[in-house]
């Protein structure tokens, strides 16, 4: 039976409160013996972690994959293996591919090219509404029965306040979280980026941060009426951020996930670019009181997760001018680095709640296997060189796409082994 | 690149009495002060035209009009721009139909700021002659031109800078010949 | 005596003008408006160059004032007008910015309803772009022919109080004003609806009203904006006779200003809205000369503009 053994490395393992030097033993795809020292037999295959970090297997429960209908933006395939470069070993994709991933048959075509692939393990969200079009629920039992873990209208708010309790309301039969792409179309209008100095100084339409607050003040109400499970995506401003730490003490059962991108940039970062279509996304790059509220946000637990909402588009679509071009940035290759050099080694966040943010936490807002490294668990483990040193090229990503705000950063520490499992699906040479 | 002062060519005294002299020929051409109009090129023939008006007005008793001429605009060079971007105004003090207008610039050289002003000259009108006059004439012409009255010929090497300095503009009258040498 | 000399080969916006490089361009405007005066408004400087407007959105009055300056300047002007965006033909700005390059002119004007368009042409083209008009963005020959014409009145624009009124929002023309007057040491106020003046714009170093007649009092120079109808959605005006109630310009408010106050409008006008026929057409109204100082300004950026082009080549 096959048996990787990876030895001498620093284990963080959030779900156990582990942090020290253990020797972790993989067979059969689980989690076998994880031990101060453990033999390698005539056969295992060794990976020597000496000096590394041992993790969980990274979760990025946020990522559009484009497949089926947009596969000149990205495949299943080619994000899959963005994943794994990235150090992620599962993501969850959203539903708004084409035709949506709405019924039982679009949710197995994307299964099934993820086995193909077998890179990242692919956990596809449902849509909460036919179509994305906010107005019939979709079969919630017959996409979880097909293998979703969540639903979600991404890339379209749910604005019916009555859709969005019913959907609440639904998921609860299955366990599921409804995922709420929170932004008042109304509030956010024409705008393309955050509404505040910059964009009052350069005549940008803005996107004030109340589109957003509105929107999850709203979904609250719901939520605690409904007794539902409700998990914020890219939640984004300080007021929203404050909203849902309200209600989680009041035990209302939300989450909310985080960007790298909404942690590290502000709005002024898209003037200072010169208007570039790649620091577009929505919701847009806040102001310095919200990055600052968001990163206060993961050190007091407030947020659950980091994702990286990796949307990827082709470059003929953002060489277009900063007001026409689509939103969205990739994440996937840069999400671990920018958070390791930015966040960790600037002494902002511990390396532990950054693991737990980026694997236990997630696998928990999701109700996915992973996120641990106790016997049993899956054999997904993410190796980590904090020394490392990385430039972003995103000629090199291993994603379709280019889009990225980073491009030219320098970070130190990344992933140099990812392990889905029981397979050693990456090494950085 | 470096200048250095080789000789000076004039004095203040000596480039007065140049003037005056040239004064004297201008009215002797034209048989008096009507119909004259006394034109500098910006920026240095601007101060000898000035010299020029005030020796006419000693001699006939009648100052001639004078005008000013910038020719920026009309130079074939626009690489020139760059270092030097300020355009100036160009006034002319009267219609210059049917006059005779005597260009005055401190240094006549390729011919190309002559050919400029010439051009500019017909933009504003038809004068009856245009006639050209400079303190120095250094000789490796361009252009098929030559000066109608000439201050001081002064033959010189392609190395030579030739300068000339008025004192409401540099402080000091003089004329002085440059020599220019490489980096050391 | 040592001259600022002029680097730049685009001119994108007044963002990114030093106070020296704006002075630069004010005087060399000043000295191009005597070429209008003269029996043959013509100069041979740019002979033989190639001026494309490109103009993605309507406008004939900046079109024409760019087409006479390069005119004026010996230039050949193609006018390339598009309705809609590039996007609407399903071609990428990048596209456009190759087509326009294989033609080889040597200055693009262009104009465009979305922020940032010049800059991103720029950066694609190795020829001059000049920015006539950007969204919200910029517009900095506006702002550089009001302030000829500021100059040419009040003889300077350090320690001048400049009242701007409508809709601040949506407005470039405001965004370049605000950036030139600034940085020349003018005292800058802007006024307009609640709904129309955006939060943070105090951080351009500007006082903010909400009520025309403070913004008006002791003014030396007022200029009224022009309500963009077809931009105003419902929720942001109720009724243009609202917004005439609160901020129109009318004689007897006027009164306001210092008495020998100037009256701006970068038109077209919407008589009756923000200003009345008789302020309009009255003795401190300097509206008509903006529009010859406009060709002045124009004519100077294409002048400097050809020098740095002229130079690197």
């Amino acid at each position: 039976m096959s048996r990787l053994l990876v030895r001498g490395g620093r284990v963080i393992d959030p779900s156990q409160g582990l942090d020290g030097r253990r020797d972790l033993l993989l067979e059969d795809g689980r989690v076998a013996r994880l031990e101060a020292a453990i033999d390698a037999r005539d056969g295992d295959r060794v990976i020597d972690a000496a000096g590394r970090v041992v993790t969980p297997g990274l979760i990025d429960i946020h990522v559009h994959l484009r497949e089926p209908g947009q596969e000149a933006k990205e495949t299943v395939a080619s994000g899959a293996a963005a994943a794994v470069a990235g150090g992620f070993t599962a993501v969850a994709c959203m539903a708004n591919t084409s035709p949506v991933n709405d019924s039982r048959l679009v949710t197995e075509l994307v299964l099934g090219a993820a086995r193909a692939a077998g890179l990242a393990r692919v956990h596809p969200v449902g849509a909460i509404s036919m179509g994305l079009e906010g107005e019939q629920l979709a079969p919630f039992g017959q996409l979880v029965a097909a293998g979703c873990v969540a639903v979600s209208d991404d890339g379209r708010p749910v604005m019916s306040a009555e859709l969005m309790r019913r959907a609440l309301e639904f998921a609860r039969h299955f366990r599921i979280p409804v995922v709420q792409h929170a932004q008042d179309l109304d509030l956010s209008g024409e705008g393309v980026m955050h509404e505040g100095v910059a964009s009052a100084c350069c005549g940008l339409p803005g996107i004030p941060g109340a589109a957003e607050d509105v929107m999850v003040a709203r979904d609250l109400i719901l939520t605690e009426d409904s007794g539902g499970r409700y998990h914020v995506a890219h939640i984004s401003t300080a007021r929203a951020l404050g909203l849902v730490r309200e209600a989680k003490a009041r035990g209302l059962n939300v989450t909310c996930e985080v960007t790298p991108h909404h942690l590290l940039l502000d709005d002024r970062a898209v003037t200072a670019s010169g208007f570039d279509a790649n620091f577009k996304m929505q919701p847009p790059l806040r102001g310095e009181s919200d990055v600052a509220a968001l990163v206060a946000g993961l050190v007091d637990g407030t947020v659950d997760a980091i994702a990286s909402d990796h949307a990827p588009h082709t470059r003929d679509e953002k060489a277009l001018e900063f007001q026409a071009a689509p939103f969205g940035i990739v994440g996937l290759e840069t999400a671990l680095p920018l958070c390791l050099d930015r966040l960790v080694a600037a002494g902002i966040l511990p390396l532990a709640r950054l693991v737990e943010l980026m694997s236990t936490g997630p696998a928990r807002v999701l109700g996915l296997p992973g996120g641990t490294l106790a016997i049993g668990a899956p054999a997904d483990v993410t190796v980590i060189d904090l020394e490392r040193e990385l430039d972003v090229v995103a000629a090199r990503f291993r994603s379709k796409a280019r889009n990225t705000p980073f491009e030219g950063w320098k970070l130190r520490g990344c992933a140099v082994a990812t392990i889905v499992g029981g397979r050693l699906v990456y090494e950085r040479d | 690149m470096n200048l250095v002062a080789k000789a000076t060519i004039l004095d203040a005294a000596e480039t007065a009495r140049v003037l005056r002299r040239m004064a004297g020929e201008i009215v002797e051409a034209q048989r008096g002060v009507e119909g004259l109009i006394i034109v500098g090129i910006r920026s240095r023939g601007v101060p000898m035209a000035e010299a020029i008006c005030t020796e006419i007005e000693r001699l006939e008793g009648k100052r001639p009009p004078m005008g000013t001429l910038d020719i920026t605009l009309y130079r074939d060079d626009l690489s020139l721009i760059a270092p030097k971007p300020v355009v100036r105004e160009s006034h002319l003090p009267e219609d210059i139909e049917g006059k005779v207008l005597v260009l005055c610039d401190d240094v006549l050289y390729t011919g190309r700021t002559a050919r400029a002003a010439l051009d500019a000259l017909v933009d504003f009108g038809r004068p009856r002659a245009i006639r050209l006059a400079v303190l120095v004439d250094r000789g490796w012409r361009e252009l098929p031109i030559h000066a109608d009255f000439v201050g001081r010929k002064v033959p010189t090497r392609a190395n030579e800078v030739i300068k000339v300095s008025f004192e409401a503009i540099d402080g000091e009258t003089s004329v002085q010949i440059l020599e220019r040498q490489a980096e050391g | 005596m040592t001259e600022p000399a002029w680097t730049r080969k685009d001119l994108l916006g007044i963002g990114e003008l030093s106070v020296a490089e704006i002075e630069l361009i004010l005087n060399t405007a000043e000295s191009f408006a005597e070429v209008a005066e003269r029996p043959v408004k013509k100069v041979p400087t740019l002979r033989g160059k190639t001026v494309v407007n490109l103009f993605f959105e309507p406008s004939t009055r900046t079109r024409v004032s760019f087409e006479i300056a390069a005119q004026r300047l010996s230039a050949d002007v193609v006018n390339f007008t598009s309705a809609g965006s590039s996007q609407v033909k399903g071609e990428t700005l990048a596209d456009t910015a190759k087509n326009i390059a294989s033609m080889a002119p040597d200055f693009v004007v262009v104009r465009h309803a979305h922020a940032g368009v010049p800059a991103m042409l720029a950066r694609q083209l190795e020829c001059g772009v000049v920015n006539a008009g950007d969204g919200a963005h910029e517009h900095p020959t506006q702002a550089l022919l009001d302030a000829t014409t500021i100059r040419l009145h009040k003889g300077r624009i350090a320690g001048l109080t400049v009242a701007m009124v409508g809709d601040i929002m949506h407005s470039r023309v405001v965004r370049s004003n605000i950036l030139l007057l600034t940085r020349l040491g003018a005292r800058v106020r802007v006024a307009g609806p609640r709904t129309m003046v955006p939060r943070g714009i105090e951080t351009l170093g500007v006082e903010v009203h909400h009520e025309l007649e403070p913004a008006l009092a002791g003014a030396d120079v007022v200029m009224m904006l022009r309500l963009q109808l077809e931009r105003q959605s419902r929720t942001l005006l109720p009724s243009l006779s609202e917004y005439s109630r609160l901020f129109g310009l009318d004689a007897e408010r006027m009164r306001l200003a210092k008495p020998d106050a100037i009256v701006l409008h970068p038109g077209p006008m919407n008589r009756g809205v923000e200003i009345t026929s008789e302020v309009a057409d009255g003795s401190q109204s300097v509206i008509l000369e903006q529009v010859g100082q406009g060709v002045a300004v124009r004519m100077a950026a294409l002048y400097l503009l050809a020098g740095t082009r002229e130079a690197r080549s």
